[in-house]
């Protein structure tokens, strides 16, 4: 028996899903979206597993098969030293992925929550420290890192903090702007009025408002920092050789390009896939939340 | 050619929404409207009246679609139109004014030559004569000084000189059908009266048609010839003005027209229970639910649209015959009650000389040594006593939200003193000891704006709790939770909604569980009613009425619904520029002599009753800033005695009519009496 009740009934239960379950349904009819977050998974995937089902030794070097084209055995071929690029390429992404992870969510957490504070709290506190941000912007910063990575070394955690550092500050901007857009409303004078301390507001009251545009802009920030991490790898401020390393691997093979093109292509392939990946999934997370690419994206 | 200017038929628009399913917006919408006709279109939020009025310009929002019918314009089918038709139909034969004209404005032209624009983009006419009849348009609208006028950025006027433009624009075509959707919500209760006035006068010199779509009776009332009251997507009933009024055959109609406070009938009105169903899902009357008529038939059979005999009256209901059996005017004597106010001689609240300034001097300022203009809020002074609610009155500007704010700690006050028993309100809300913050609550206007749309209704509720009873367990603040939800008439289900699961009725319910979750002695509610639906505005006041009763909480209520007031209040407070104009309870402030601005805004009042009519008695000025000194209302009061008004702040004078009932005005107390009738019926 299919009687109007029923059909109401079904209408009202639509209207009773939590924001969490209705950002994922409306992800999950974007096929772009989709189809970006299977790029992310089988990259993670393979960061975390890749040790294990290597097809070939990646730091074996052959002094039979170098800058070989591609056969049954070396897929993608080898580079000038011998080594399975197809491995290597595989391997390649695993420091890269963990240190621009990490350094997403420091820049997140500690960009977003300044962001936050500052909008809240307005007045002085916010112009002086704002003009500090867009000071510290007009700073070329891949030079900026070259230096601190030079001096300190190329560390996994000084590499991290760094980079969370200095993609934070972008974030600052984001999350002031989209706080300043709540700080206005009732729901905030309530708290204000009800005598709830900052942090409480801060927390409670505008992080989980915030929260969608931090989430996309975190997702934009670490196809920058991909980038980012892998031209300073190309440069040698990345992994130390011989561990298998995107940016590093094109730098070491480029010589080779006209006679062993996948040497270059692996590594570029599987860095634009992931970047493609983010992107795309970046782009239709933002539209799930309602919010527009533009909002979320660093400036 | 028939004689109709618009033939609606058997409309249906509906979308598809996530699932796929067809969901209507419109059923069977039928209605006509003949030439130089006025017609209001009468609904609760969400009914489908602003789409109807859309699509009688051929406009669908994006993803809705014409199901079925017909929607004609001169014999012309509008939906089967090509664009550029309709453009040219739209503008030069109808022409819409919107709600928000301020916005429809381009901010950064002026407004004389966004007319002269649309001038010409209707006609091929020179510069010169679309520069003069922009300038009659200005007049026609009763913009005083076209020429200056014409050559303001549209942030350089008023809402109510905006929606003026706006109108001027809508006539620039010379169209033969207006439609108008709610062209007077937000603005102030003597603009909107002036607004209506105006209309009703181009409408009776151009001889246009009108749709006015409203959800504001009184509105309603001024303007029409006919109403049409539309409910869950269907027209219910269509009549003319008096018979809705005064005999109306649909259960609904009558509903709406019990709910309304009136000046008239003192005490809470009738409220409706329920909320309107989605279009199309019950099997029978989509009324049905919330009716008091109803049996079996109503369930399980749709009505047909029946005549009344004898009438151009046409409804929807099976059992109209039996509805108008019932007088409706007893009805309507009946369902209002008064609510009982317990009186103590305890102040729970003392205010003197509060003075609060918007205005920071800058380092610019301070240099130039400029002087300090008046300070927004001067001279307040008022005591509450404890269990009493009292009422600050007053048009947008008149400082009401400002002294709440300040009372809540959200603003500074630049003098004066906010006594609350023991406590000194004249500080921060930041710089209050935790069991101060916990006895004042607030409400805010908006359920919309004040509930964290992130958090669930038992998360908005447990903040207070945790707040200010941080000894209590989790078990404890949960079945505190579901208490206060059932003290607020909501099922404990309601626990895990979001607020924009929820319709604007139960948003207000949580707000105000809320405000009591910190079982306060003093609640401040700023206009908490009046972004409610009608139907559901008693039941709020109630509600409010009945949490008071428990534990005698003192109100102030913010308002700018003199009607409201009547109902809900016991004293009153009439405010003009920050500055207080007349004192006394509810009995008093209603009954002469009134204080010559009161007496503006008890005539603005537009009752549900299409045999009167406001008198308009004060002029239509936008003011900013209070004068710098005199009587706060001497630009605009028409009984201005000269001189003494603008150079004296006047005197308290105490009116015979009851102790507490005092006027501050340089008139003589006789004098005002003498010229001033009662709006309350004698």
């Amino acid at each position: 028996m299919t009687t109007a009740a029923q059909s109401a009934e079904k209408l009202t239960t639509i209207r009773r899903r939590s924001p969490a379950v209705e950002t994922w349904e409306n992800l999950r009819r974007s096929r772009a979206g989709m189809l970006g977050l299977l790029l992310i998974i089988f990259h993670l995937i393979l960061a975390l597993s890749s040790p294990y089902i290597l097809p070939q030794d990646p730091f074996l070097m052959r002094s039979d098969v170098m800058s070989d084209a591609p056969s049954n055995e070396h897929i993608m071929g080898t580079d000038k030293l011998g080594r399975d690029i197809f491995s290597r390429s595989m391997l390649g992404g695993r420091v890269t992925i963990v240190v621009t992870i990490l350094s997403t969510i420091i820049a997140i957490t500690w960009g977003g929550l300044t962001g936050i504070f500052l909008g809240f709290l307005g007045g002085r506190a916010d112009e002086i420290l704002m003009r500090i941000v867009d000071a510290l912007l007009s700073i070329p910063w891949l030079l900026v890192l070259l230096i601190i990575i030079s001096i300190l070394g190329t560390k996994m955690w000084v590499q991290t903090i760094t980079f969370g550092f200095t993609y934070g500050i972008l974030t600052i901007r984001v999350a002031r702007a989209a706080t300043l857009d709540y700080v206005s409303r009732e729901f905030i004078l309530a708290a204000r009025a009800r005598g709830e301390r900052k942090r409480t507001i801060v927390l409670r009251e505008l992080m989980p408002n915030v929260l969608d545009v931090l989430l996309v802009d975190g997702a934009m920030n670490w196809s920058w920092m991909l980038l980012s991490f892998t031209s300073l790898s190309f440069l040698g401020f990345g992994v130390t050789p011989p561990t298998p390393d995107w940016g590093y691997m094109i730098a070491e093979n480029r010589e080779i390009l006209p006679i062993q093109p996948w040497s270059v292509f692996g590594p570029a392939l599987m860095l634009s896939t992931l970047i493609i990946g983010i992107n795309l999934f970046s782009d239709a997370f933002a539209k799930a939340l309602g919010l527009d690419r533009s909002q979320g994206a660093p400036v | 050619m028939s004689n109709l200017l618009v033939d609606v038929n058997n409309l249906t628009i509906g979308y598809h929404n996530k699932m796929g399913e067809l969901v209507h917006v419109l059923r069977d919408v039928s209605l006509q409207i003949k030439p130089g006709e006025t017609l209001g279109l009468v609904g609760e939020s969400g009914c489908g009246k602003s789409t109807l009025g859309q699509a009688m310009m051929g406009y669908l929002r994006s993803g809705s679609m014409v199901v079925g019918g017909t929607a004609q314009f001169e014999d012309t089918e509008m939906f089967s139109l090509t664009d550029r038709q309709l453009e040219a139909v739209r503008g030069n034969q109808i022409a819409l004014i919107p709600q928000n004209a301020g916005q429809s404005l381009t901010p950064t032209m002026r407004v004389g030559k966004q007319i002269i624009e649309t001038l010409r983009l209707n006609t091929d006419i020179s510069k010169d004569d679309a520069n003069k009849r922009m300038l009659e348009l200005l007049g026609q609208v009763r913009l005083p000084h076209p020429e200056v006028m014409a050559a303001r950025y549209p942030h350089e006027l008023s809402g109510g000189q905006q929606q003026r433009v706006a109108v001027a624009m809508a006539l620039a075509g010379e169209p033969v059908m207006l439609i108008l959707d709610e062209p007077t919500t937000g603005l102030d209760v003597t603009t909107q009266a002036h607004l209506l006035e105006l209309l009703c006068e181009i409408v009776t010199d151009t001889g246009a048609a009108m749709m006015y779509i409203s959800h504001d009776m009184g509105v309603i009332a001024r303007v029409s010839d006919r109403v049409a009251i539309m409910y869950a997507g269907e027209i219910v009933e269509d009549a003319s003005s008096a018979d809705i009024f005064n005999l109306p055959a649909h259960p609904y109609t009558r509903g709406l027209l019990e709910s309304i406070p009136r000046l008239a009938i003192a005490g809470i009105p009738y409220s409706m229970p329920g909320q309107p169903p989605i279009p199309g899902v019950l099997p029978g009357c989509a009324f049905a639910p919330r009716c008091s008529f109803v049996t079996d038939i109503c369930t399980s059979e749709p009505p047909t649209l029946d005549t009344i005999p004898e009438k151009p009256h046409w409804v929807s209901c099976h059992l109209w015959e039996q509805v108008i059996e019932t007088d409706f005017s007893q009805e309507l004597q009946d369902v209002f009650h008064t609510i009982k106010h317990k009186t103590t001689d305890e102040n729970s609240i003392d205010i003197s000389d509060l003075e609060i300034t918007y205005y920071r001097a800058d380092l610019l300022d301070r240099l130039r040594n400029t002087l300090e203009p008046p300070s927004t809020v001067s001279g307040v002074t008022f005591s509450v006593q404890r269990g009493e609610t009292l009422a600050l009155v007053g048009e947008s500007g008149s400082g009401k939200s400002t002294i709440v704010r300040t009372i809540s700690g959200l603003l500074p006050a630049k003098g004066g003193r906010i006594q609350f028993d023991d406590c000194d309100l004249t500080v921060n809300v930041a710089d209050r000891p935790m069991h101060t913050c916990k006895r004042v609550q607030l409400i805010f206007q908006n359920p919309d704006a004040s509930l964290n749309p992130r958090h669930t209704v038992a998360e908005i509720i447990d903040q207070p709790l945790k707040l200010y009873f941080p000894e209590m367990t989790r078990a404890e603040r949960r079945e505190r939770q579901i208490e206060l939800l059932d003290r607020v008439r909501l099922d404990e289900r309601y626990r895990l909604r979001y607020p924009g699961q929820m319709s604007g009725g139960e948003k207000q319910r949580v707000a105000i569980a809320r405000a009591f979750a910190a079982d306060p002695e003093l609640v401040l509610c700023d206009e908490p009613t009046s972004s409610l639906d009608v139907s559901v505005q008693a039941a709020v006041l109630d509600l409010l009425a009945d949490l008071q009763n428990e534990r005698d909480t003192t109100y102030i209520f913010i308002t700018h619904d003199l009607a409201v007031v009547r109902a809900f209040a016991n004293r009153v407070i009439v405010l003009y520029q920050g500055r207080l104009c007349e004192v006394g309870s509810v009995d008093e402030i209603y009954s002469p002599p009134y204080h010559p601005y009161t007496e503006t805004l008890l005539d603005a009042v537009l009752e549900p009753d299409p045999s009167t009519r406001p008198k308009l008695i004060a002029k239509d000025i936008p003011e900013l800033t209070p004068p710098a000194q005199g009587c706060p209302f001497q630009r605009r009061c028409l009984k201005n005695i000269g001189e003494i008004c603008d150079s004296e702040i006047p005197p308290w004078q105490t009116a015979e009519n009851g102790k507490e009932h005092k006027i501050r005005c340089h008139i003589p107390m006789q004098e005002l009496l003498a010229n001033q009738e009662s709006v309350l019926p004698v």
